[in-house]
């Protein structure tokens, strides 16, 4: 197959995921027997007392359905939600913080969320990788296996259960980070950048920690699978140094699977920054993510939703297109 | 969910595995290990709580913040509850969710699985697109939302994990089937005269059982996960005792400060045990199923 079918096959299929990831989540809400607007109303309604005419309830009522693009049937909704998301990108005006549009509070915390899962995603992959790979390539040898034994200890371990022991050790029995991280609003200024980066290192810590067991565990038995390919012996009769050995014949092989398994599990790494972010008063898409939830703010929820599906779509889509890249079965002329 | 499948987990048997004969081959370290973590957790869990002497999720049961005493093995918390109680029957809510989880999981997988990889054609591009879709769709803030919508209950919330979990163990059972596929026993039973039924039930469903034994305990520590997570965060319904409720109030009434670190640190020593448990048991068998048919 060549690369430009390649490409044009994974972008299809990209666009498929976002349009069944956008229908899920257009339709889910809408077989659930709860209705947003008229938990909002009665939200209202107890806030004032039951002090609003059944006039002003049904004037309140017409106006949410239109903020909440609930107008005519069923099919009409989808169609017009898909449009203004797709078209305009658009989910608009926040209910709690009324009238800030929804896409302009999300694209403010969206950089965050990002970074923080960048650096994390990465170093977890670099590190998990390494540590597996020479767990795998000399898994003969008795030390190696004590590596493979971080792997078992710590991929088990459940995410919340990571964050809150670390916050539990590194911030209250031995105190080098602070409990409860302050991240300054406005301009950034060095002392300010200084300050997100010292509160933001155990959030990433955690994230690390999480994803480094699985990478060790299966990168362990991916290289001790390539190490006994026949090119890896080949390597070996011809004198190539255990260093040359292991990361240029086993390691660039070992890895294509991991790369794919990168760009699956994106999802799950994705719900483990959207914890971290709630558990660590983290200012990214995730917080929003829950204080609309506990506030009732759908429009935010709907919105915050949809961005995270494009946003693991579309990283999933990157790392398979650097997939030839990687690809040393594939030479480029 | 996508951390559950290591790659050896993947390779298709090569002999059916046999269960008359005798069944020491089952037995290697990490499996002994996991499987009597598991067995503790499981009788503790299904039969103490017969034994309760009160409700453990009623409040002000007790004095509010005892320590650790003979009548209360773990002492009790801010809101008055007898903290040992409140894990036994977080550890039984907890493992039952994620067995109904699992049978789930298992059905729906086995079938998509092995339907997709026998089928073929445009039927299995169809719902391979479905499958990746659903994998990369993240759970969490879909849980989230559903969360803000109803209060889940325990039963919504173990519809709402099957219908998001199975897609891994889908794709794992499709390519086992594709590569079952074309083996000369099938071609074999074919032309005797079987049935796609027969072939899929007698040939190539004792291939698939292993890993399905493997994907049922790892469907677990993923359904017992999700549903601690959402209780953590406060999303779920939080009164209901589950290994990641006592968190949830744990930290809310600030455990640390008040010096209850027992409310804080049983559940997550409990937590791990059960996860390290399950996690031995599954690569165990694993393990086991793998030098059974001679791969190590």
């Amino acid at each position: 197959m060549g690369i430009i079918q390649y490409v044009a096959k994974r972008v299809g299929v990209y666009l498929a995921v976002l349009l069944i990831g956008l229908t899920i989540t257009f339709f889910l809400p809408r077989l659930m027997p709860a209705n947003p607007i008229e938990a909002y109303i009665s939200q209202l309604q107890s806030r004032a007392n039951g002090t609003l005419t059944p006039e002003a309830i049904a004037s309140m009522r017409a106006s949410l359905e239109d903020l909440y693009g609930l107008n005519g049937n069923i099919f009409v909704q989808y169609v017009s939600f898909l449009k203004r998301v797709i078209l305009q990108f658009d989910f608009g005006p926040s209910f709690a913080f009324y009238p800030q549009p929804v896409n302009t509070m999300i694209l403010g915390a969206l950089p965050w969320t990002l970074g923080l899962l960048l650096i994390s995603t990465v170093l977890a992959w670099i590190i998990g990788n390494l540590v597996g790979l020479v767990a795998g390539y000399f898994h003969t040898k008795r030390s190696a296996t004590v590596l493979e034994l971080v792997g078992i200890l710590l991929y088990p371990v459940p995410y919340y259960i990571l964050a809150v022991s670390l916050i539990l050790l590194l911030a209250y029995v031995i105190p080098i980070f602070p409990l409860s991280p302050t991240f300054p609003v406005g301009a950034m200024t060095p002392a300010k950048f200084g300050m997100v980066l010292y509160n933001s290192i155990l959030p990433a810590l955690t994230l690390v920690l999480a994803g480094f067991g699985w990478n060790i565990l299966s990168m362990k038995a991916l290289a001790v699978a390539t190490t006994e390919e026949p090119y890896a012996t080949y390597a070996r009769l011809k004198g190539a140094s255990n260093w040359t050995r292991m990361t240029r014949y086993v390691f660039r092989n070992a890895m294509l699977p991991q790369v794919t398994a990168l760009a699956l599990s994106l999802g799950t790494v994705f719900n483990g920054a959207i914890l971290t972010e709630i558990l660590f008063s983290y200012p990214g898409v995730g917080l929003i993510m829950r204080t609309a939830a506990s506030s009732g703010d759908y429009n935010v929820l709907y919105g915050a939703i949809t961005i995270s599906i494009i946003a693991v779509a579309t990283a999933g889509l990157v790392i398979d297109l650097f997939y030839p890249l990687l690809d040393p079965r594939i030479r480029h002329q | 969910m996508s951390a559950t499948i290591l790659p050896e987990a993947t390779a298709a048997p090569t002999r059916p595995v046999g269960r008359r004969d005798s069944l020491l081959w089952l037995l290697n370290t990490r499996l002994a290990v996991g499987i009597t973590i598991v067995a503790i957790f499981a009788l503790g869990g299904l039969i103490l709580p017969f034994f309760a002497p009160a409700d453990p999720a009623l409040q002000s049961t007790y004095l509010k913040n005892m320590p650790v005493s003979w009548m209360h093995w773990l002492g009790t918390n801010s809101l008055g509850q007898d903290i040992f109680w409140l894990l036994v029957f977080a550890i039984r809510n907890s493992l039952i969710l994620g067995v109904l989880v699992a049978i789930g999981v298992t059905i729906i997988s086995t079938v998509i699985g092995l339907s997709a990889g026998f089928i073929g054609g445009n039927f299995e591009r169809l719902l391979m697109l479905v499958v990746d879709s659903v994998i990369t769709i993240p759970l969490l803030p879909l849980l989230i939302m559903l969360g803000a919508l109803i209060r889940a209950n325990q039963a919504f919330l173990v519809l709402a994990i099957i219908a998001f979990g199975w897609a891994w163990g889908a794709r794992t059972i499709r390519s086992m089937a594709l590569s079952l596929r074309e083996r000369e026993f099938i071609n074999m039973a074919r032309f005797s005269g079987a049935n796609t039924f027969d072939i899929l039930l007698r040939e190539i469903f004792p291939y698939v059982t292993a890993y399905m034994l493997v994907n049922f305990i790892n469907t677990m520590l993923f359904a017992i996960n999700t549903e601690a997570t959402l209780a953590v965060i406060g999303v779920s319904r939080v009164e209901i005792p589950t290994l990641g409720s006592i968190v949830f109030w744990a930290l809310n009434y600030n455990a640390l400060f008040t010096g209850n670190y027992v409310w804080l640190v049983a559940p997550i020593v409990a937590s791990v045990l059960l996860f390290l448990g399950l996690f031995l048991a599954s690569t165990g068998f694993n393990a086991a199923f793998a030098s059974r048919r001679g791969v190590l």
